[in-house]
C-alpha cells in the first residue's frame, strides 16, 4: 500500500530539463520511479537521454503541457523543479490539467503564491505535497523528489515530517526496519499536505505499523496534529521537535520556522503532543529507539 | 521582514491609505528641522516617536508630543537613545498632530493554519491587540479573506459590519480597508495592521501608527525592498553570512555549529545543549545551515564566521550526506582548512553519516589534521564538542 504513492504511480517531471530536474530525474529513475515524461513547452518533441537499470539508456519524452503529458503518459503525479518565479504558474497548470498529485520541491517560492495556488488546488481536488520540500518515498516502490533512495528499504513505519535532513536522518537511524512511506512535507508557512493528512493516510495504510511524526518550531501544525491524533489515531505516533534552543524572533533556515512572542515554541509543540499520548524523544536517537521499541 | 512605523506610513502612502505627515530624524536637530517642516510656522502640535520593532513604545516613554519644534528637539533628544525592551532608539519619527475623535483597529495578515489569509477588525481600538482578543474578545472581529480574492467592496463590506463600525463612517473605512489589502497584496507582506486607525475630528479615517512584515521569499519581484533592510541593526557576523548567502543565526553559547539542513541543524542545536548539561552547561554558539551543496568554499565561509566569533571554544560539524557525498563534504572541511591555515584555531569534531560515510571519514582520517576530532554518532559529536568547548 503505502501513502500517496506507490509502484505504480506514474510520474512527470514539470523543469525536467533544467539541472535540478535532471539530476534528481536520474536519481529518481535509478530507484525504480515510472518517471514517464518532462514538460518544458520549448522542448516539446525532444527526449532526454538517462541511464537506465540494465546499462543502456532509456529516452524520457518532453511535452509541452502538462496536459499533453497525462493523456500520452497517463501521469498521475507531477514532481515540480521550476524557480520559485514560475512556480505557481507551474503548480496551476499542473492542477489545470486535473493532475492527482504535484510535489513541489522548490525553495524559496512567495508566501502568497503558495496560498493563491494552495487555495486553487484544492477548490479543484488536486494535493499538494510542499512547498519547499524533498518529496516523498516509498520505499522499493517509487521516489518523488529529492529523498535518497538507498538510506534503506521498505518496513512498517510512516515517516512525516517538516525537514528533508531530519528524515534522512531518522531513516538512517531505523534503516534496519525500513519505512511504508517517507514524506517531507516542506518548512514553509503554507503547505499542501500537513501532518494531519499524512497521520489520516497512515492510519488507513495496512503496511504502516508505527507512525513518526517530525516537527519544528513555528506555527502551529503540531498542536494540531496533537489534537488529531487524540481523536482520530489508534497507531503508536512517536514524535520529535527541533528548535528548543531557537531564539525568539528569528527564522532558523526554513522560512516558516519562527518563534513569534510565546507562540511555536518546541516546548508547546511537545507538551500538546506529550498530552495527546505521543512519545516524545529528546534527540532523533532517543527518538529511533522508542520507535523501535514500539514496533517489536 | 518587519518594516519601521516611518517606513510603513510611506507605503500606505504609496497605495492611497490617508496617512498624516511624518518625518524621521537620527539628530535632535533634524528632529527640529522635520517639526519646522511640518508645523510650517504655525503654532501646533507634533508627536516625536521612537521608531523601534517592538510593541510597548509608548508604555516605556518613546511617544511624546511637542508643542513646537524646539520642543520636538528636546523630545528627540530624549527619546533618541533609548533602550525599549532591549532595542536602541536610533531614529524618531515627527508625526503630525490629529485630533482624534475615535481609535479602531484593523489588521490583514497570513493565516497558516488555515492557508489563507484572515482580516482583524475591532471598534475599540488603541489597546494591545493580544489584550483586547483576551479580554474583549467579542469586541474583535476575524474574518476569513480567500487569497484569490482579497478584499474587495464585498468582503470591506461584511469587515467592517462585524466589527460594527457605525453606518456614517462605515463606507470610508470600508475604502480605506481596499487600499490596505492593495498594501498587502502588491508588497507582498504577511502582515499588515493599523493599531490605531482613527477617525478624526475633521470625519477623516487616518492610518496613525503601521506595522508591515514584508515576504523576503517575493524579494525577486520588489527590488526596492532590498533598501528596507536595516542593515546597521543587524549582528555584524550575520551580516556578514548574508553577504556570502549563509543562513546563519548568532546565538550565546560556545559551541560553533555547522550543518545542512534546517531541521537537522536546529536538531544539532538542542543536542548540543542537552550534551552541555554534563559539561559546565555550554550551549550553542549558532544556527548555520549550509544546504546541501557543501563545497569547500562554502564550508571555509562558514567556518570563517564560526571562528571569528570570540565566544566560540569548539566547532561541531554535523553533516548527513543525502544528495551530497560525504567524501566532498571531507574534502570540503580539509580544503576550508587549508584556505583558513593559522585563522583556524578552535577544535573541530565532525560527524558524517549517509552517501559514501566510508570514503568520507577515510579522507578526514588520512588528513590527521590536529584540530579535526571524528565522531560516530550526532550524539557522541555533540558530546565531545561540549566536553572541549568546557576544557
Amino acid at each position: 500500500m503505502a501513502i500517496f504513492l506507490t509502484e505504480s504511480s506514474k510520474v512527470i517531471v514539470q523543469g525536467m530539463t533544467g539541472s535540478e530536474g535532471q539530476k534528481h530525474t536520474a536519481r529518481m529513475l535509478a530507484s525504480g520511479t515510472q518517471v514517464v515524461g518532462g514538460v518544458n513547452p520549448r522542448k516539446a518533441g525532444t527526449s532526454v537521454d538517462f541511464p537506465a537499470h540494465d546499462g543502456g539508456t532509456v529516452a524520457v519524452p518532453v511535452f509541452g503541457t502538462v496536459t499533453q503529458a497525462i493523456a500520452a503518459t497517463g501521469a498521475d503525479v507531477s514532481v515540480i523543479f521550476v524557480p520559485p518565479a514560475h512556480t505557481k504558474a507551474a503548480v496551476i497548470e499542473a492542477v489545470d490539467a486535473g493532475i492527482p498529485l504535484a510535489v513541489i520541491i522548490t525553495e524559496g517560492v512567495p508566501v502568497a503564491d503558495t496560498a493563491e495556488f494552495f487555495t486553487y488546488a484544492r477548490a479543484k481536488g488536486t494535493r499538494l505535497i510542499g512547498p519547499n520540500c524533498p518529496g516523498l518515498i516509498s520505499p522499493g516502490k517509487s521516489n518523488v523528489g529529492i529523498i535518497p533512495a538507498d538510506i534503506t528499504g521498505p518496513g512498517r513505519i510512516g515517516l512525516v515530517s517538516k525537514s528533508g535532513t531530519l528524515t534522512y536522518q531518522m531513516m538512517y537511524e531505523l534503516r534496519d526496519l525500513g519505512f511504508s512511506t517517507a514524506i517531507g512535507i516542506g518548512g514553509d508557512p503554507i503547505i499542501g499536505t500537513t501532518h494531519i493528512d499524512a497521520l489520516e493516510a497512515f492510519e488507513a495504510d495496512p503496511e504502516t505499523e508505527v507512525i513518526v511524526l517530525i516537527g519544528e518550531i513555528g506555527g502551529d501544525a503540531e498542536e494540531r496534529a496533537a489534537a488529531y491524533i487524540q481523536a482520530h489515531v489508534t497507531k503508536p505516533v512517536v514524535g520529535y521537535v527541533a528548535g528548543f534552543t531557537a531564539p525568539e524572533g528569528k527564522t532558523m533556515g526554513h522560512a516558516g520556522a519562527i518563534v513569534s512572542g510565546s507562540a511555536g515554541t518546541a516546548q508547546a509543540k511537545k507538551e500538546a503532543l506529550q498530552a495527546a499520548g505521543v512519545k516524545v524523544g529528546k534527540t532523533p536517537s532517543e527518538t529511533a529507539a522508542i520507535a523501535r521499541a514500539l514496533l517489536s | 521582514m518587519d518594516l519601521f512605523e516611518y517606513q510603513a506610513r510611506d507605503i500606505f502612502e504609496k497605495h492611497g491609505v490617508p496617512v498624516l505627515g511624518g518625518v524621521v530624524a537620527t539628530t535632535p536637530a533634524e528632529a527640529r528641522a522635520g517639526a519646522e517642516q511640518l508645523l510650517g510656522g504655525e503654532p501646533g502640535v507634533v508627536v516625536v516617536k521612537a521608531q523601534v520593532k517592538v510593541g510597548g513604545r509608548g508604555k516605556a516613554g518613546g511617544v511624546k508630543l511637542a508643542t513646537s519644534a524646539a520642543d520636538a528637539e528636546a523630545k528627540a533628544s530624549e527619546i533618541l537613545g533609548m533602550d525599549i525592551k532591549g532595542h536602541t532608539v536610533h531614529r524618531v519619527m515627527i508625526a503630525a498632530g490629529a485630533k482624534i475623535a475615535k481609535e479602531y483597529y484593523f489588521s490583514v495578515l497570513l493565516d497558516r493554519a488555515e492557508r489563507r489569509c484572515l482580516a482583524m477588525a475591532s471598534v475599540e481600538g488603541g489597546m494591545e491587540i493580544e489584550q483586547l482578543a483576551v479580554e474583549r474578545p467579542d469586541a474583535l472581529a476575524k474574518v476569513a479573506v480567500d487569497p484569490l480574492v482579497g478584499i474587495d467592496q464585498v468582503k470591506a463590506d461584511e469587515i467592517v459590519a462585524a466589527a460594527g463600525f457605525d453606518a456614517d463612517v462605515a463606507p470610508k473605512v470600508a475604502v480605506v480597508l481596499q487600499r490596505l489589502w492593495d498594501v498587502y497584496k502588491s508588497e507582498d507582506a504577511t502582515l499588515v495592521e493599523v493599531n490605531p486607525l482613527v477617525l478624526t475630528e475633521a470625519g477623516d479615517i487616518v492610518a496613525l501608527d503601521g506595522k508591515v512584515t514584508l515576504d523576503e521569499n517575493a524579494g525577486f519581484r520588489h527590488p526596492d525592498h532590498a533598501e528596507l533592510d536595516d542593515a546597521a541593526a543587524a549582528d555584524p557576523l550575520e551580516a556578514r553570512a548574508k553577504e556570502n548567502s549563509l543562513n546563519y543565526v548568532k546565538l550565546d553559547g560556545s559551541v560553533g555549529i555547522i550543518g545542512n539542513g534546517a531541521g537537522l541543524v536546529m536538531s544539532t542545536l538542542d543536542v548540543v545543549a542537552y550534551a552541555g548539561e554534563a559539561h559546565g552547561g555550554v550551549r550553542p554558539a549558532n544556527f548555520l545551515d549550509i544546504g546541501g551543496g557543501a563545497s569547500a568554499e562554502v564550508m571555509a565561509a562558514g567556518l570563517d564566521i564560526i571562528l571569528s566569533d570570540p565566544q566560540v571554544r569548539s566547532v561541531f560539524v554535523n553533516v548527513f550526506g543525502g544528495i551530497t557525498a560525504c567524501d566532498a563534504v571531507a574534502n570540503g572541511i580539509v580544503a576550508a582548512l587549508e584556505i583558513l591555515g593559522d585563522h583556524a584555531t578552535k577544535p573541530l569534531v565532525v560527524r558524517l553519516d549517509g552517501n559514501n560515510v566510508v570514503e568520507g571519514r577515510r579522507i578526514l582520517a588520512d588528513a590527521a589534521h590536529p584540530l579535526v576530532t571524528l565522531a560516530d554518532t550526532m550524539d557522541g559529536g555533540a558530546d565531545k564538542a561540549a566536553e572541549l568547548a568546557n576544557a
